[in-house]
């Protein structure tokens, strides 16, 4: 019991936090049907990063996360300018400027000599979830002790405040987010400024993905901003149930990926675990595909 | 006929010299209007002619050069008394909202951010939605709505705003009979309780009948005023252009 309070509920959490702040975004993202603004997101966070670091040379969590949300927010304008100066679609424009970041802050990695001793690509992608323990944990009395409390992962925290500032703030402007998603023109009509909308929901999801990106990787980021989101949307055609289903998907796939990484090729026989980010990113891919499944042969209820 | 007005000197609306470009490209230029408080306009035009953009330039929607304004306020401090209907194409009806959703975003403007939903703005929006004949779809999700129920929606949506004027983006495009009838007379509805209303209208055969005041557009203002002195067999030629054959109501 003290093992898995200290070994494995901590990277549990963490995985089910980055799940649910991905996946609150997510839902308006793949309404908008901006969903690969979440693959871009989450992959420019490694060049901001790695510059970050060069510049300040602290691998503290703020200087990094500061650096992570500046190239989101210039990726975004990047984006926006390509759009307009090339009459390139965003999809196109957002695909464009995340592999190009991302290659450039490997090579970035390198060049610098920083690969291997803070940060490798290996983590970028699959970020460090198994490493994420919680060493002062001693049983189940800590789980209310305020000096074990104060020694969790600070990933953990992160996540926590994370998803709920991005639940509140999303809860707040709910009625001008969903004018501006569902229809846009109509909502200018009613004084809602919509390009400040959809740049705040850009943010939202630059803020879910640098969060998420240091303590899971790119992978999975991009797995919960969109596959709840899209597991939900087939179930249900409400938004409301559709963004509750979405967070329970979520934090389902992150306790059954984590455990099914540790423990599913032992009932094989096999000498070793998987990647647990690795496998909850598969998790939520397969609940989505079982729900396209069950949705085409009608077997889904709406909720 | 002009229906006697409850302030006959009042315009709900005065464009001066609207102009809208598109990349380059003129999609009006220099638009006039002046249209009296509780009256019926119908704005008519050719395919391409700009009046979706004439509507969406004069509230702002669009960028647009020119003079706008509505019951004397400029436009962008009288939104709150503008009720504005988008082309039903304009949106994704495959949106998570069902009927009675669609129809509370009507109201938002007057709950704030933070408002509650009340039991009386719901009875509110299943009113409107009776207006429209729409009651018994309330819990309906929008996506399986047909063509005209949903303009039904967006007119009971507009309901909803308690405007003084609406302005509609062709409301009986591509709707069955019994919606372009239901539309027409909770419009007229409308009008008699001094209300101002400004439709985008294909079908000429029908301007006479429902309509009190035409505009007519091609890229400028043709003509404006009541139907029976403006909507005349000149004006439409300039209008659709001499060579175009144009059935004209008798």
């Amino acid at each position: 019991m003290g093992d898995f309070i200290a070994l494995s509920l901590p990277p549990m959490v963490i995985a089910a936090l980055a799940g649910v702040a991905c996946a609150l975004p997510g839902n308006f993202l793949l309404l908008s049907r901006r969903a690969m603004l979440g693959d871009a997101m989450s992959h420019v966070v490694l060049p901001g990063i790695v510059l970050a670091f060069l510049i300040t040379g602290s691998a503290s969590g703020l200087a990094m996360g500061a650096g992570a949300l500046a190239a989101a927010g210039g990726s975004a304008l990047l984006i926006e300018w390509i759009t307009r100066r090339a009459r390139m679609e965003p999809g196109a424009a957002m695909a464009v400027v995340f592999t190009t970041m991302f290659a450039g802050g490997v090579l970035l990695l390198e060049a610098t000599g920083t690969a291997g001793i803070h940060f490798d690509v290996e983590h970028a992608l699959y970020g460090n979830l198994e490493s994420l323990i919680w060493l002062a944990a001693a049983g189940p009395e800590s789980l209310w002790d305020p000096a074990a409390l104060a020694r969790l992962p600070e990933e953990l925290t992160r996540l926590a405040l994370t998803a709920l500032g991005l639940g509140a703030v999303l809860w707040l402007f709910r009625r001008p987010l969903v004018a501006t998603v569902f229809d846009p023109v109509f909502a200018r009509s009613q004084g809602i400024p919509t390009g400040m909308v959809m740049a705040g929901l850009t943010g939202a999801t630059a803020l879910a993905a640098v969060a998420a990106f240091q303590a899971v990787g790119s992978i999975l980021t991009i797995a919960m901003l969109i596959c709840p989101a899209a597991t939900a949307r087939l179930l249900t055609r409400r938004l409301g149930v559709q963004i509750a289903l979405s967070l329970a998907f979520a934090v389902l796939a992150a306790v059954l990926g984590y455990v099914l990484a540790g423990h599913a090729p032992l009932w094989f026989g096999l000498p070793f675990t998987l990647s647990a980010s690795g496998m909850i990113a598969t998790v939520a891919g397969l609940m989505l595909a079982g729900a396209t499944l069950a949705a085409s042969q009608g077997r889904a209820a709406r909720l | 006929m002009v229906p006697p007005t409850p302030f006959p000197n009042a315009e709900a609306l005065v464009v001066r010299g609207l102009t809208v470009r598109y990349d380059g490209r003129t999609a009006l230029e220099g638009a006039e209007a002046r249209v009296p408080v509780g009256t019926l306009t119908a704005i008519v035009g050719p395919n391409g002619a700009g009046k979706s953009t004439f509507l969406k330039g004069l509230l702002g929607l669009e960028p647009a050069e020119g003079e706008v304004r509505a019951f004397g306020q400029a436009v962008a401090t009288a939104l709150p008394r503008i009720a504005y209907v988008p082309q039903r194409a304009a949106v994704d009806w495959g949106f998570p909202v069902r009927v009675i959703d669609v129809v509370l975003m009507g109201a938002w403007r007057r709950m704030g951010l933070l408002g509650r939903l009340s039991p009386a703005l719901r009875d509110e929006a299943r009113e409107a939605l009776d207006r429209v004949g729409m009651a018994d779809l309330a819990a309906r999700q929008i996506g399986a709505l047909s063509g005209g129920q949903q303009q039904r929606v967006f007119i009971a949506r507009a309901l909803m705003q308690r405007a003084e004027l609406y302005l509609l983006d062709e409301p009986f495009a591509g709707v069955d009979a019994a919606t372009e009838a239901a539309i027409i007379a909770v419009l007229k509805g409308l009008r008699d309780k001094g209300a101002t209303i400004i439709a985008v209208h294909h079908d000429l055969s029908t301007v006479g009948a429902y309509f009190d005041r035409v505009l007519l557009l091609n890229h400028r203002t043709i003509a404006e005023g009541p139907v029976a002195t403006t909507f005349t067999r000149e004006a439409l030629a300039q209008t659709y252009g001499a060579g175009q054959l144009v059935a004209v109501p008798a």
